[in-house]
């Protein structure tokens, strides 16, 4: 659950998503949900003349499991943060399967 | 849910789950105050209600709009969304398949589409100010042409992967998401 957390915290940013099928799109991350499926608003896609059926989408539902990556604003992103919660949630991880 | 018949209304299911979570009453009806086809709420985190970050509440958005629907085989359907469920099973109505090859495309019409889930790559809602720009890269023609043009497309790209899947597997890596078709 934690990236998932992780993912809420970044809701209004502008992210760029990676598919498994090599294309890029950009848009304002407007929701996520427990599979890491991703709603993106004023989508643009990147490399747009190969991919003609996208051009006249305005938002978009991606479904988590076809994503590849997703890049995220560096200035958004507290690192520190992000290593002691995943270490913290490791640690329950651990602790849970004892 | 059991007892939903395609024209109920999504909206309609969250009220009778509402009736089997009272504690979570009083944050539905908030959300139906909207009305059915009401928008979510968008803007205004970061305290947001946490319905939002559903699969439900993402797709109640896109319900009785027009969409395009990739698929994992890389079929381009475009229709409207009229029911849908959590692992995001979706049922499209009006549906037409819009086959690309080359710098041409053909739609076929196709009628109602009944989605598995694990099958959807991607749902766009077409902005239906801008769905008649087609791109000037791509022109429409028959389908016969298209047809036959996508037939040498794909035979050409399986030829490929599979070059590249030999190479790489007498290399000791393991291809991405092997076995699994992706366009």
């Amino acid at each position: 659950m934690l990236f998932f957390s992780f993912f809420k915290t970044l809701t209004n940013q502008t992210v760029t998503i990676e598919l498994k099928n090599d294309i890029r799109i950009r848009g304002i991350l407007k929701s996520v949900d427990q599979y890491l499926n991703i709603k993106l608003d004023d989508v643009e896609v990147l490399d747009l003349d190969k991919y003609p059926h996208l051009s006249s989408v305005k938002n978009m539902f991606i479904r988590g499991s076809v994503v590849r990556y997703v890049m995220l604003p560096r200035s958004e992103v507290d690192v520190g943060l992000l290593e002691d919660a995943t270490r913290r949630e490791a640690a329950n991880q651990v602790g849970k399967a004892r | 849910m059991e007892r939903l018949s395609l024209n109920d209304n999504p909206a309609n299911a969250q009220q009778q789950q509402q009736q089997r979570n009272p504690q979570q009453q009083q944050q539905f009806q908030q959300q139906n105050a909207l009305g059915p086809a009401g928008q979510m709420p968008t803007s205004g985190p970061p305290q947001l209600p946490p319905q939002m970050f559903t699969t439900a509440a993402q797709l109640l958005d896109l319900t009785d709009k027009k969409l395009v629907l990739v698929l994992r085989d890389g079929r381009k359907l475009i229709g409207v969304l009229r029911s849908w469920d959590q692992f995001a099973n979706l049922v499209l109505q009006d549906t037409i398949e819009r086959i690309y090859a080359g710098n041409l495309y053909a739609d076929v019409p196709r009628g109602i589409f009944l989605v598995r889930g694990e099958n959807v790559l991607l749902l766009g809602e077409v902005d239906l100010d801008r769905e008649d720009d087609i791109p000037p890269s791509v022109r429409q023609a028959s389908f016969e042409e298209v047809f036959e043009l996508k037939k040498k497309e794909d035979a050409q790209r399986k030829n490929s992967d599979k070059k590249r899947h030999t190479e790489l597997s007498a290399l000791g890596f393991e291809p991405e998401h092997s076995g699994e078709i992706l366009f």
